[in-house]
């Protein structure tokens, strides 16, 4: 009964979204609270089921919201011989136990609830085959992402990318550090990757010509933006895609612009008068822009009105202290703004919250720098000394557990995607 | 008999004929034998005279080469020691835009080079070291770049002569992560064009 009444809520909640038939759905588990809930991945059989549940473990760890249970050489083995496995998975302490099976057109998800010991859902996903590793990997994480959304009530980041800047080229990262791939190309040296909010478009600022550059992901096609005498950086999208902000300056500092994404003129936001204006990032509700400036002589995050009114330092400005605050990025929830601070290279991440300016530092191994929330506002990616090179990280804002996410050559300027469509 | 005797002596024989076919159209009347006699004695000084002259005048001639020669190298060394002067790089303190006093002096030897040389133009970029934020450096080369050419229009150099451009710390001119580094690359650099032709030296 109990199964039954949770699938009839899967086929409810169906209409609420033509892309994702689950979203919204949530298993009722059983578990302490205050804990995260322990999940099994149980082993399964066909092509590609030891990579599909490699993925999947990983996909549900990186997501911090579960226990990933690892099970035993003699429980898997008990399991397989057909075992009754509901008392083997409560002793491991497993809330839910999952089976991901491939099938000929894609993925088939079961998942159990142990405490009930009932199949709490069931769903087949599609996905190319095997051969296409970026699709397949992709259909992988969706999958993650909405299993997670089932455990716990919010839908996971693993089917997202991340940019970066990587000897004087745009890069992209898969969530879990997989599928690295360059691409921007040509002349130029290009930095400041930014997406546009559907997640298939970026824009990147280049130099040696001096433009902002727009990319389809898609077809690799690029379009200049702006460019020409001065620089051209740190380009960021409006919120519904419409625009695209920027900062240029000459020889009278520099200041933030808009310009409609479709072509057109840039428009000055920022009366920085002489001061570099530079480095926007857009509250969710794309009403305000924080921003970094030196108007004050020395380089803070302020805010201001996405027209360019109402202007107010957002971060505390000490006189004579020699660290400076830069490259902000807006929290996808609107509450804090994440910024690097420090004297050069020794710099820290911290977050300052919009209600009561208060601050709280993310960081202290290293030097850090360059933050990018993830679509989930609980991850963020930022660029760490830590290793020896700088190196993407990522952290978990709530557990302060880390995870490296490139190796290699040094990387900078990091942003981390919107939650990507199906294809 | 030497050999210069020798020598003037054919040069003798060969030259009678050669001037008396110039004036063949205007015959001569005939000469005497002791007035011939005379004629060869009086050549002789007369071409002595005439080879000293010759003498001198390739001295002055090559004279005169060498001090085209020492013109043009001149001219040459002119040229490369604007040049020296247009492309010396500056430097800068860490994060800061502000012109030292070395920086000042040797923008005001550019100043003067450009002031003599009209045509030419220069192209100021800044760079920074590794340290900060990438789109922070950019900025601040921009700033460091935009402040060199303030200085040179302040010295009477038009606006319209000189372009600004930043590599932020894309470009550094050493490698290292000491002071010693940050330093040399903690810079803006000079490209002079329209230097084809002849560069002068400044008015002193």
């Amino acid at each position: 009964m109990i199964r039954r009444a949770l699938l009839a809520l899967a086929v409810l909640a169906a209409p609420l979204s033509a892309q994702d038939t689950t979203r919204g759905v949530r298993i009722g588990l059983t578990y302490d609270a205050g804990t995260r809930p322990g999940v099994v991945v149980l082993p399964s059989r066909g092509v590609g089921a030891d990579s599909l549940r490699a993925i999947l473990q990983r996909d549900l760890g990186f997501g911090d919201r579960v226990n990933v249970i690892d099970l035993d050489a003699a429980a898997a083995d008990a399991i397989n011989r057909g075992a009754n496995s509901w008392p083997i998975l409560a002793r491991l302490g497993a809330a839910a136990s999952v089976q991901v099976t491939p099938t000929p057109t894609g993925l088939h998800l079961a998942v159990y609830d142990v405490a009930k010991q009932v199949t709490a859902l069931v769903r087949d996903f599609p996905a190319p085959p095997m051969t296409d590793a970026r699709g397949w990997r992709a259909a992988v994480h969706g999958l993650a992402d909405e299993l997670e959304e089932s455990l716990t009530g919010t839908r996971g980041v693993a089917r997202t990318r991340v940019l970066f800047e990587r000897n004087k080229r745009i890069w992209l990262v898969d969530s879990d550090g997989e599928q690295i791939v360059a691409v921007s190309g040509g002349t130029g040296i290009h930095g400041s990757p930014a997406w546009h909010p559907g997640g298939s478009m970026i824009a990147y600022s280049s130099i040696n010509p001096w433009q902002i550059v727009v990319q389809d992901l898609v077809s690799g096609g690029t379009r200049t933006i702006a460019g020409g005498t001065g620089v051209f950086i740190s380009p960021v999208f409006t919120p519904d895609g419409a625009s695209i902000v920027y900062a240029h300056g000459v020889d009278d500092g520099v200041d933030i612009f808009t310009i409609p994404t479709a072509g057109g003129t840039g428009r000055r936001l920022s009366v920085g008068r002489g001061s570099d204006n530079t480095s926007p990032t857009f509250s969710p509700d794309g009403r305000r822009i924080a921003f970094m400036s030196g108007r004050a002589g020395h380089p803070e995050i302020y805010t201001m009105d996405a027209d360019g009114t109402n202007v107010d330092l957002l971060t505390p400005l000490e006189f004579g202290e020699n660290a400076y605050r830069a490259s902000p990025d807006w929290s996808p929830d609107g509450r804090v703004v994440a910024f690097r601070s420090g004297n050069g290279s020794l710099a820290q991440v911290l977050t300052i919250n919009l209600r009561d300016r208060s601050l709280k530092q993310l960081t202290s191994e290293g030097a850090n720098e360059d933050p990018s929330w993830a679509p989930d506002g609980r991850h963020l990616v930022f660029v760490s000394s830590r290793s020896g090179s700088k190196q993407l990280w990522v952290l978990d804002t709530e557990t302060g557990r880390t995870r490296q996410l490139t190796r290699g050559a040094a990387v900078r300027n990091p942003a981390w995607s919107p939650r990507l469509p199906q294809n | 008999m030497t050999r210069r005797t020798l020598v003037l002596a054919l040069m003798t024989t060969l030259a009678v004929p050669a001037l008396d076919a110039c004036h063949r159209s205007k015959p001569e009347p005939e000469a005497a034998p002791a007035a011939t006699t005379t004629t060869v004695d009086m050549s002789a000084a007369q071409r002595r005279a005439d080879s000293v002259a010759a003498a001198d005048a390739a001295r002055r001639r090559a004279d005169s080469l060498a001090a085209l020669r020492n013109a043009g190298a001149d001219a040459e060394r002119a040229r490369v020691e604007a040049l020296q002067t247009l492309a010396q790089k500056v430097y800068f303190d860490y994060d800061k835009d502000a012109l030292r006093d070395d920086v000042r002096a040797v923008l005001d030897a550019k100043a003067a080079v450009l002031a003599a040389n009209p045509a030419v133009t220069l192209v100021v970029t800044g760079h920074t070291d590794e340290r900060g934020t990438a789109e922070y450096n950019l900025a601040l080369g921009q700033r460091r770049a935009a402040q060199v050419k303030r200085y040179l229009v302040s010295k009477g150099i038009s606006e319209t002569r000189m372009a600004t451009q930043s590599m932020g710390d894309s470009q550094p001119a050493v490698q290292g992560t000491d002071e010693a580094a940050y330093q040399q690359n903690r810079r803006a650099e000079f490209e002079a064009m329209n230097t084809a032709g002849a560069l002068m030296r400044p008015r002193s």
